[in-house]
């Protein structure tokens, strides 16, 4: 074994390339759609309950804080849908290599940015 | 060794082939439920009570749920087996997401099948 192998390596000090950025936030939108599933099993039982419950549900989505929770798993599961479809086309050998890994890298952060943003444009407009 | 204990299927490539099952079947829920909700922007309390009322509806959102169930344990494993080196500190994340996980699953069922 290489005995001057790093060991303790100090991960803030890293140049990360974009895929393995994608890769991380790809996880960290999963952490947060998990802890999400509390608020959308929360909107599904009021909403389904009464109409007074229903329309409630609806006032506490598309307003005031309750629109930002909204927007923000909606931007989650954007960002985990695109990247989790990614995921599945490299498993079919579409997009593994260098070269092309950068590019889908980059098409993740597009196209979940427009996603993110007609979101928005959904929840606001 | 000792973390492949605690994984969903006992088995790495099991694993896999489930974590992919369950996100076909979520990211094709994520576009039905967005795409009724786009199609049906007026919507009523009456009409989405009766969209959830429809058996089809009940069990594709049952297959959600139980895909949820897979997806979400296998992603925190692989998390907590990645990030958290402490075992007691692994023991501690994995057994809050079980619990979690638990409640989702039992909660999720009532409010299906339970309108």
């Amino acid at each position: 074994m290489n005995q001057q192998r790093p060991i303790n390596l100090d991960l803030t000090k890293f140049s990360f390339p974009l895929p393995a950025l994608t890769s991380i936030t790809h996880r960290v939108a999963g952490v947060i759609l998990f802890v999400g599933i509390i608020f959308l099993l929360c909107a599904l039982s009021c909403s389904l309950e009464s109409p007074e419950g229903f329309a409630a549900t609806k006032q506490a989505m598309t307003t005031g804080f309750g629109s930002f929770i909204t927007w923000g798993l909606l931007s989650a599961l954007a960002y985990h849908f695109v990247a989790g479809v990614k995921h599945l086309l490299m498993d079919l050998g579409i997009g593994e290599t260098k070269e092309s890994g950068l590019y889908a890298a980059i098409f993740t952060i597009i196209a979940s940015g427009i996603l993110i943003i007609l979101a928005g444009v959904w929840v606001w407009a | 060794m000792g973390v492949s204990v605690t994984n969903f299927s006992r088995n790495g490539l099991s694993d896999w082939i489930v974590q992919r099952f369950s996100a076909v079947v979520l990211a094709v829920y994520t576009v039905f439920i967005v795409g009724y909700l786009l199609a049906n922007p007026g919507l009523e309390y009456a009409q989405w009570k009766e969209f959830f009322s429809c058996t089809a509806v009940r069990i594709f959102t049952l297959l959600a749920l139980v895909s949820t169930v897979a997806h979400a344990w296998i992603g925190m494993w692989t998390i907590a087996t990645d990030y958290f080196k402490p075992a007691a500190l692994r023991f501690v994340f994995q057994l809050v997401c079980f619990l979690a996980i638990f409640v989702y699953f039992v909660w999720g069922i009532e409010i299906i099948w339970g309108v």
